[in-house]
């Protein structure tokens, strides 16, 4: 398991360093920072010298390591280190050197209660926050008063969710959303394109409040429709989603879902991600892309790309940013656009075009021209793809939708539910 | 209010003056500023050691954030200042009994951390009590506080029933503290050489039932335990698999690998194909959506696809595309990627492998493009249809005249020359161009190769090989062994033309190079030349062994030992455990009636009366105990005794005897493995330079054994 701890900035100083295990000095730390951070071409997050391994996250400006002497698990150990990043985000807004810096006592308090021998233990920032605060004071007092609470908390089957939770309004708030990710080939042909899906939930509800979650998911309505209608040919109904795999938040029930497909769950307190999910079935590309680009002669290359989006025309996208790659012996970009602004950034050896407001079925165009000077070796240009950024409001490239949110409390009060849904580009790539 | 302000060098003498200094001190606020600028120096790596007398005292203020960084010192000083820890002792004491469970837990906890041994003296009475408490918060923290405690005395440990006690926790009501008792039990049990655990049914039951209740770390770590469960019975595999499969879902990857970890295990045990089948398709998605995690945790998770699938190829065999790269994927995860995308290409595919890897191959990192290069030329040996394709590919690629996609596309022609003999030779010519540029060993090597191979083609072979031959005594090893046996070739195949090099090279190679090898073979192929033309042109010209793919494929013993370690780091460097962690006990597949046997491709169920009785009287002992079977002096807790039948674990009849002694885990075996296998190993240059010399001409070599 986990020997030891450090977080360090980017020039290498040691900012947290924690040791668990006393197979290790503190003088590791000078290893990992010849060996990675001072090292410019690094090509494992995971190295081993000896018996020791390093396992490093990068984050802002700063590396989470964890170090051990174990065969560990290697999953556990980056998902602890991302947890570590979560919980640093939920204390202080963001993890990075500053915030580091301006909390280090804390961060050991956090990292003694976290991580014990090297275990991970309760790591949910909500129970943490019971007993571990920013004003000792407080913490202090909590800790003197509540403590069974706290110890139940903490070590319970609902480790994430205090008992007390009051609100005079209850609220839950759901956002679908959809990162889209597509490969077209040279030719024009989808080499993949899959969406992975988020389901976040906001929930401000009073209580220890069940939940019941249902999506048009196919195959927990196709079996609905047998159970109704015995016999006949059941015909695929056309708005549901086929969803490949999801996994859930530790609140969801999984022998539940496994054994009849509901999603049911007690929800954290405020917000969280209750689902993630993969969908590659019938994918709604939001934009379709035609690149043409001519390489003539060896000193000029031709650009012409039209972008239409596929979407209802009642929709429109937002913050569109294409990336169009140019090689890098470019000398001069010259590019006229239909709609936006596009300019050449010589440091993303790329011209970049942004369309802030793309309205649903409309299309517009980019021509270009690069010229380029002579270079004396004559490897050919790799030809990156062309990516592209866009946020598209109040839809779902799977399809996918929410039918219902039901909430079940002793006290049986009201909730509204209010829910949301956003495409956004993930890996969005066109080669040419 | 920052602290950033402490995060900076203080001298010693100065710290000690505001921590002794008489001040008034409201709140004890000067106190509490002054050891936060400690334990940034701590943490800045200066050595506060020294000033350990003025911390120690402030262990009597009453405010919890002080006691914590006086704890956090005296876990970083202790050892070197056992004196210091004693002084701390009378607050562990009044401590451990306060009433408020996150105080006891803390003072246990902290006291686990400190290896003196009056301060260990102290723990061990309080931390009983502790294993009892009425708080599950304080028994959790103790379960771990084994653990620590092993690591310093593992007699201790052994002989005074905290096992016992642990066992006991197993059955707790909080799923906390049965996930940290089966954490330090099973941490107790890799590590000992007395104690080895092992769970029943009933009990292996308890836990999957705790697994729903408890956080993903604590199910983490049950799973874990569950490979410690050896089926007796068909059912039970399939049943506790069943019962495992829903944290495939789950949104921590380390749920899922090991969740997935213990069901390939499980599936060793189970009778019906069709189960296996329906598990593995429960397999496949999950693996899928860790392709969707941070670039590190996709990396552990390719690294674990490539393991499973060679083991259960119709895992993601239909999944190709979600392995090909993306532009900006670190390099990491393409290489991993690339490794998985030729496992699964097969002939429904490969078009459009073969048109990714093109593409692979004009990107800019140069390892990448190398292996892209190379996969095509392994492609066209795998997969006969897609041959012509791959290797007009490799002609566009050489044609680019990129110095190192030229050379690794030379050296994967020469593989292709071999798998299909008179074929593509009409694209010599096109290598031949391209001799000047060659400088990488393992390329010239390869073209020398080909040179000696189609002399009698090859019209001017002797004055190519000639030019090779200017630079004999500076080259590699590797690529005098390639120009010797090719000059001998030309030899054979156009006397006339070689008569004049072979003299030299043999000379050369008998009298002026150190190495024995070059300096054997120049001896071997000089004697056979004089005494029998006819003989020498028998083994020199011998028909080859074929080659194939099948060569990729990882020896089948250690893809079975490195399956139960799935997730782990020896899961991701593909290498036993034993070879780089010390005192590592080996893993392998416990017979049980229920053990299938497996050859490549045929299954069926053993059934050996001989070794039912020995395991039902080591099951009957287990269950009595519980969980772990403490033995006396030497019965060591893997030592299934090494009686034949761990033969049935064999793979490949031959080699009975690597895997019995596997299975004893025996060290020397490792040691010989590795230093056989191992061409990473730096520790033995000597050794690894041979072993690779040998690697770069096996194929000639080969024709000597007559």
């Amino acid at each position: 398991m986990i020997s030891a701890l450090f977080i360090y900035n980017q020039k290498g100083e040691v900012l947290i360093s924690r040791l668990y295990r006393q197979d290790l000095k503190r003088s590791i730390a000078d290893v990992f920072r010849i060996q990675v951070i001072s090292n410019t071409d690094v090509r494992s997050p995971i190295i081993t010298l000896g018996s020791t391994s390093f396992f490093h996250v990068r984050h802002e400006n700063l590396y989470i390591v964890a170090i051990t002497k174990w065969n560990a698990n290697a999953a556990l150990v980056f998902e602890f280190c991302y947890r570590v990043i979560n919980i640093g985000r939920s204390y202080f807004g963001k993890l990075d050197e500053d915030a580091v810096k301006a909390n280090f006592v804390l961060i050991y308090e956090l990292l003694d209660e976290v991580l014990d021998f090297g275990y991970p233990q309760n790591s949910e920032a909500d129970t943490l926050k019971m007993y571990i605060t920013t004003e000792s004071v407080k913490s202090e007092r909590a800790i003197m008063e509540e403590s069974s609470k706290i110890t139940i908390q903490a070590t319970g089957a609902t480790s994430w969710r205090r008992s007390d939770v009051r609100y005079r309004k209850n609220e839950a708030f759901v956002d679908v959303v959809e990162s889209v990710n597509l490969l077209l080939s040279t030719q024009g042909n989808v080499l993949r394109a899959d969406v992975a899906g988020q389901i976040l939930m906001r929930a401000y509800l009073s209580g220890t409040p069940e939940c019941k979650f249902g999506l048009n998911d196919r195959l927990l309505l196709e079996k609905d429709a047998v159970n109704r209608s015995t016999g006949g040919t059941q015909k695929r109904s056309p708005n549901t989603v086929e969803i490949d795999d999801c996994q859930f938040h530790q609140c969801v029930k999984l022998g539940k879902f496994d054994s009849d497909r509901t999603i049911s769950f007690i929800p954290p307190d405020g917000e969280f991600e209750l689902m993630r999910y993969r969908t590659s079935d019938n994918i709604n590309l939001p934009f379709k892309v035609h690149p043409v680009v001519n390489e003539i002669g060896k000193s000029k290359i031709e650009y012409k790309i039209i972008v239409k989006a596929n979407f209802s025309s009642k929709l429109y996208a937002n913050n569109v940013v294409l990336s169009i790659p140019t090689p890098l012996n470019a000398a001069g970009v010259t590019c006229m656009v239909s709609a936006g602004k596009a300019k050449y950034v010589p440091a993303e050896n790329a011209m970049v075009w942004k369309i802030s407001r793309f309205q649903g079925q409309s299309e517009f165009m980019l021509t270009g021209e690069v010229t380029l000077t002579a270079m004396t070796h004559k490897k050919a240009w790799s030809r990156p793809p062309i990516s592209m950024d866009f946020q598209v409001l109040m839809f779902t490239s799977s399809g996918l939708l929410v039918r219902f949110l039901k909430v079940f409390e002793k006290s049986n009060y009201k909730s509204v539910k209010w829910v949301r849904y956003m495409t956004k580009a993930g890996n969005y790539q066109i080669r040419f | 209010m920052s602290d950033a302000k402490f995060f900076q060098r203080g001298k010693i003498q100065e710290l000690r003056m505001e921590l002794n200094s008489d001040k008034k001190d409201r709140n004890h606020t000067r106190k509490k500023a002054t050891l936060k600028k400690i334990v940034a120096n701590m943490t800045m790596g200066n050595d506060m050691s020294s000033l350990y007398p003025d911390v120690v005292t402030c262990m009597a203020i009453p405010v919890l954030e002080v006691k914590k960084m006086v704890y956090l010192f005296l876990i970083n000083y202790a050892k070197s200042k056992p004196e210091m820890a004693l002084e701390a002792i009378p607050t562990f004491r009044r401590d451990v009994e306060d009433p408020n469970p996150l105080i006891r837990a803390l003072a246990i906890r902290t006291m686990g951390y400190i290896h003196v041994e009056k301060v260990t003296m102290c723990l061990l009475q309080p931390l009983r009590h502790c294993m009892r408490d009425q708080d599950p918060y304080v028994r959790k923290t103790a379960a771990v506080c084994v653990a620590k405690l092993f690591m310093q005395d593992r007699h201790l440990v052994e002989n005074a029933g905290f096992i016992d006690l642990l066992r006991e926790m197993l059955v707790d009501s909080n799923p906390s503290v049965v996930a940290n008792a089966i954490a330090a039990l099973t941490e107790i049990s890799e590590r000992s050489d007395h104690i080895q655990l092992k769970l029943n049914m009933s009990l292996a039951s308890k836990l999957v039932t705790a697994l729903n209740e408890c956080s993903e770390w604590g199910q983490t770590y049950i799973l874990e335990s569950l490979m410690f469960v050896v089926p007796q019975d068909p059912g039970d595999a399939e049943m506790l698999a069943e019962r495992i499969a829903p944290r495939l879902q789950h949104a921590n990857s380390a749920v899922v690998l090991t969740a997935v970890k213990v069901i390939v295990y499980l599936m060793n045990y189970m009778a019906k194909d069709e189960d296996i089948a329906s598990m593995c398709k429960k397999l496949s998605p999950p693996l899928v959506t860790l392709l969707s995690s941070g670039p590190e945790v996709q990396y552990v998770g390719l690294r674990n696809i490539l393991l499973v699938i060679q083991k259960h190829p119709d895992i993601l065999k239909n999944d190709i595309k979600i392995f090909f790269c993306k532009y900006n994927d670190p390099i990491y995860v393409k290489m991993a990627k690339l490794e998985i995308m030729f496992r699964l290409a097969s002939e429904s595919n490969v078009e459009q492998v073969l048109s990714e890897l093109k593409e692979y191959a004009t990107e800019v990192d140069v390892d990448f493009v190398r292996k892209a290069v190379r996969s095509i030329g392994r492609l066209a040996v795998k997969i006969e249809s897609t041959a012509q394709r791959c290797v007009e590919a490799l002609l566009d690629l050489i044609q680019t005249k990129v110095n190192y996609v030229v050379q690794e596309s030379i050296v994967v022609i020469k593989d292709i020359f071999r798998k299909y003999p008179n074929r593509y030779e009409s694209i010599i010519s096109v290598l031949c161009e391209n001799l000047d540029n060659l400088d990488e060993p393992e390329a010239k090597a390869a073209m020398i190769w080909i040179i000696g191979q189609y002399a009698d083609r090859i019209e001017n072979s002797d004055e190519l090989l000639d030019d090779f031959l200017y630079t004999f005594l500076e080259e590699t090893v590797e690529v005098q062994l390639a120009l010797l046996t090719a000059t001998v070739k030309l030899f054979i195949k156009r006397p006339t033309a070689g008569q004049d090099l072979v003299p030299k090279v043999l000379k050369w190679a008998t009298e002026e190079v150190d190495n024995p090898d070059l300096r054997d073979r120049g001896y071997i192929y000089w004697r056979l030349l004089s005494t029998d033309v006819a003989a020498a042109k028998a083994v020199v010209l011998a028909e080859k062994p074929h080659i194939s793919t099948e060569t990729d494929n990882m020896d089948p013993v250690l893809l079975e030992e490195l399956l139960l370690h799935i997730a782990s780091l020896s899961a991701i460097y593909h290498k036993a455990p034993t070879t780089f962690i010390p005192h590592c006990k080996p893993r392998f597949l416990i017979p049980s009636p229920a053990l299938r046997r497996q050859y490549y491709g045929r299954s069926q169920l053993i059934h050996q009366d001989s070794y039912v009785s020995i395991q039902s009287g080591q099951t009957s002992s287990s269950s009595k105990n519980g969980s772990s079977s403490k033995g006396e002096d030497e019965q060591n807790g893997d030592t299934i005794p090494s009686e034949p039948h761990h033969q049935r674990l064999s793979y490949h009849e031959q080699s009975f005897d690597q895997v019995a002694e596997a299975s004893i885990g025996n060290q020397k075996y490792y040691d010989l493995k590795i230093a056989a296998e191992n061409p990473y190993r730096t520790d033995t240059p000597s050794a690894a330079s041979a072993s690779n010399g040998n690697k770069g001409s096996v194929g000639d070599l080969m024709s000597f054994d007559l």
